[in-house]
């Protein structure tokens, strides 16, 4: 006789979390298309005081972007040390990619306050406020991603150590890391390079 | 007999919750029937309290000239009212059925992430205790060249800008004090309830289906749901978004919407009703869901044209995504956009049409048993297709110019939302009563029920097809005696007090009943879907073993053969398969692991009001409790197990 656990779930083959994480992504879409439409809209219009090609420093930022997708390249090394269950490596990997995403926000926060120097604050003209409501919004998506990959390698320090099944696993936080990354890729474009 | 294991009470940060009875019980529940039963209170508490605002506003209007309310009172009676019904009660009622309905249509269980439904539930009964807090902490000073402060008064100390918070009238300067403030951030705390719920309905569609629940041998009821939560999902970010901008421009001083600052108050209106015509839909589906359920089963014929059915609810659900600036062909928009919506808006009828043939099709020659809940579906029925054909002719933008902002809109919207949705809700509450109280409701008070809740409905909004076609303007506190608005006035406010009649006497239906009511069979409508196999009240563990579907409404198909006509025939073991099912259905026979309880949901749901008053008053301690609740919900979650390890013994 069968116990309870053959109750028939996931008859997609996918895990149930990793599902709900995509679905979550998907609405995620939706917040950030907003935020970006708003920014294009007011990026194109005539605003008086400081114009952004004044502040932008498109090396600097470059960089701190070159980092934040590096980051995504430890991810999924953390995520292969894990899948040869080589826990070490993993936390390594792991606490790698928490440090990246950390010197990503130091740059934003330095590139911030520049700006806030230079007399480009929130409430300069409607293209400041689009701006800093747009990166801000991606910040705090980014602190997120370093509490979760942090939350990680701490229960990855139990005896148990980290699994690909249950709770918090990796491939659930790695897809949330991807998925910041990526709008990030976007949010390059869309607010510097363009 | 029944063999529950019990938890074994491992501690986390707390004692893990055990009661099974007593409030505690409720609050630390993540069962889905009982969050589902918790959002129908709930949501009928609200359901009151928009209607009380609604009886006032039509006091107010029974007289010309009269001075009942003061134009600040009316105004934030409005607001809160469209407020309170759309986002507070019928949003939440559908809630409710999804909830308790959902698991035990597709076989399971229960959700997918039980804890993130008891989390979206806290969250709405925070957003919504949030939003009613205005009235005591909340002010609405006098705006810019508007009336004076001391008209404004208790009742006018709340929301006041319309429900759909048109822009800059609900910013700062014509909308002064923190009522407005309370709108924009208690909408934004109840949006991400409706979206936490969004994927976790959709996750459970996907993923928690039983053995031989394919996508399309899935009842209605769970496709409308499934659409409303793709619904939720995509359009509830884009509000949030507006209303980020909305909060950043009324505290933080930005201009999005305010025009000397270099915003656009009409892409407010863009972003708004990019969510709100879908808005529309996620409250009307999940009543044709519950229609598409007890029309078939009273009319004793399976429901014609089952894939039209769904695939017509999602083509609503797609193209109600297209259609948004029929809301705003008065703003400037382009007369090419506007013929493009006026289009759009034509398109989305013929998927409307085609569920109104398909339920046409699914009576037609059928058995018609007239109990209370296909009175109900058919009332339904009859008023969504008034509701319909007036919303058609809004499509027509030159006559839509003449009729926005009059009682026409207010007659169509309120015979599509309550001639509608709130028929269907009404029609889903009397069938689904005996599975959840395990009782019968009376059938004559729920006749007497509908017959009054139809003549008081329709007393109510037929003449404001009128009295808006006569010129009376929507949001109007007061209209002059020469207007001759007065006799249809008088007639709508009779028919008003008629319908808060008839939800008392379904008040009293319900109390009685569920005390005193027959003891209900499992089966009480001869029904088709998985539901119906299980005893009433459904048992915590919803199904013993998990059931095994082979085809479109199995349950019916176990019952009943076709003879060489087509004819029902109901086969001669039936009775007998029906006594074990009850048998089995109350007596599993293996071990079954529920999960837990928890404290975690609440306590993370309740950091989220706080945030909303250090937003509102800027204040850094308010901003750090609720941060510390978030945490500390949050990481007990995250430390919690959703089911304590059982070990197993042997059976005896």
């Amino acid at each position: 006789m069968s116990n309870s656990h053959s109750y028939p779930h996931e008859p997609t083959g996918v895990e149930t979390r990793k599902l709900g994480m995509w679905v979550f992504l998907s609405t995620e879409i939706l917040f950030f298309g907003t935020l970006i439409t708003t920014f294009m809209i007011f990026k194109g219009s005539d605003f008086p005081g400081m114009k952004l090609t004044d502040v932008y420093d498109i090396p600097f930022t470059s960089i701190s972007s070159f980092i934040l997708l590096m980051s995504s390249l430890t991810m999924v090394l953390a995520h292969n040390a894990l899948e040869a269950n080589d826990q070490e490596k993993t936390r390594v990997w792991l606490l790698a990619t928490a440090m990246l995403g950390a010197v990503f926000l130091a740059g934003q926060i330095y590139e911030f306050t520049e700006f806030y120097h230079k007399g480009f604050e929130l409430t300069t003209n409607i293209f400041s406020s689009s701006f800093y409501v747009l990166t801000g919004f991606h910040g705090l998506h980014v602190f997120v991603g370093v509490v979760l990959l942090l939350a990680l390698w701490a229960i990855g320090q139990r005896q148990k150590g980290l699994t690909l099944e249950g709770g918090m696993n990796l491939e659930f936080v790695a897809l949330y890391w991807h998925f910041v990354d990526i709008v990030w890729i976007v949010l390059f474009t869309v607010v510097y390079l363009i | 007999m029944t063999k529950i294991i019990e938890p074994s009470k491992q501690s986390s940060i707390f004692r893990r919750p055990s009661s099974e009875t007593g409030i505690w019980s409720w609050i630390t529940t993540v069962d889905h029937k009982k969050i589902g039963i918790m959002y129908g209170y709930a949501a009928f508490f609200f359901l009151l309290i928009g209607g009380l605002e609604a009886l006032i506003l039509r006091i107010q209007l029974s007289q010309p000239d009269n001075n009942f309310l003061t134009a600040a009172e009316y105004n934030a009676m409005f607001t809160m009212h469209g407020t309170t019904m759309i986002f507070l009660a019928i949003m939440p009622i559908s809630a409710a059925f999804f909830n308790y309905l959902l698991p035990l249509q597709i076989g399971a269980r229960d959700v997918a992430f039980p804890r993130l439904n008891a989390l979206s539930f806290w969250i709405f009964i925070f957003g919504g205790a949030f939003l009613y807090s205005t009235f005591i902490f909340g002010t609405a000073g006098a705006p810019e060249g508007g009336y004076l402060a001391e008209e404004v008064g208790w009742l006018g100390s709340a929301p006041n800008g319309g429900w759909f918070g048109y822009q800059p009238n609900a910013g700062m300067k014509y909308s002064p004090g923190t009522a407005m403030d309370y709108w924009a951030i208690g909408l934004q705390i109840l949006g991400v309830a409706s979206l936490i719920s969004a994927f976790n309905f959709i996750t459970t569609i996907i993923n928690m289906r039983t053995e031989g629940m394919r996508f399309m041998r899935m009842p209605v009821f769970t496709w409308m749901t499934f659409a409303v939560s793709f619904l939720l999902a995509f359009s509830l970010p884009i509000i949030a978004i507006a209303l980020f901008y909305v909060t950043f421009d009324r505290k933080f001083g930005t201009t999005f919407f305010l025009t000397e600052g270099g915003g656009d108050p009409i892409l407010w209106q863009h972003l708004f009703w990019l969510f709100g015509h879908p808005e529309v839909y996620i409250l009307i589906l999940p009543a044709f869901g519950i229609v598409s359920e007890v029309l078939p089963t009273f009319s004793r014929k399976p429901l014609f044209g089952y894939a039209a059915i769904v695939f017509a609810g999602f083509g609503i659900a797609f193209i109600g995504f297209g259609v948004w600036a029929h809301h705003m062909f008065a703003s400037a928009i382009s007369p090419v956009a506007q013929a493009g919506f006026g289009l759009s808006t034509m398109v989305i009828a013929v998927p409307t049409g085609v569920k109104i043939f398909n339920w046409l099709g699914t009576i037609w020659g059928g058995k018609l048993k007239l109990n209370t809940p296909m009175l109900f579906s058919l009332g339904f029925i009859g008023m969504f297709v008034i509701g319909g054909l007036s919303g058609v002719t809004h499509s027509i933008v030159p006559a839509d110019t003449q009729q926005t902002d009059t009682y026409y809109v207010v007659a169509h919207f309120h015979y599509v939302l309550f001639g509608g949705a709130l028929f269907g809700i009404f029609s889903g509450l009397y069938y689904w009563f005996p599975k959840v109280w395990g009782k019968m409701y009376n059938e004559s008070l729920g006749k007497i029920h509908f017959w009054l809740m139809m003549i008081g409905f329709n007393l109510t909004f037929g003449p404001m097809h009128w009295l808006g076609l006569q010129g009376q303007v929507r949001r109007t506190w007061v209209y002059a005696e020469e207007t001759n608005l007065q006799f249809w006035n008088i007639i709508v406010t009779v028919g008003a007090f008629i319908i808060a009649l008839s939800i008392i006497v379904f008040m009293v239906n319900w109390i009685f009943s569920k005390r005193n009511g027959e003891k209900a069979p499992f089966d009480p409508w001869d029904a088709r879907t998985l539901e119906w196999t299980i005893p009433s009240p459904t048992p915590v563990w919803n199904f013993s073993t998990a059931p095994i579907v082979k085809s479109l409404d199995d349950f019916w198909h176990t019952k009943y053969s076709e003879d060489e006509d087509g004819r029902a025939v109901r086969r001669e073991e039936t009775d007998q398969m029906l006594l074990e099912l009850e048998e089995d259905g109350l007596n599993p026979s293996e071990h079954i692991a529920l999960p837990n309880p928890s404290y975690f949901p609440i306590v993370l749901a309740s950091g989220l009001p706080f945030l909303g008053y250090a937003v509102i008053y800027k204040s850094i301690p308010l901003a750090l409790i609720g941060t510390v609740l978030l945490l500390v919900g949050g990481f007990g979650w995250g430390t919690e197990p959703l089911e304590e390890e059982i070990h197993l013994d042997s059976d005896e």
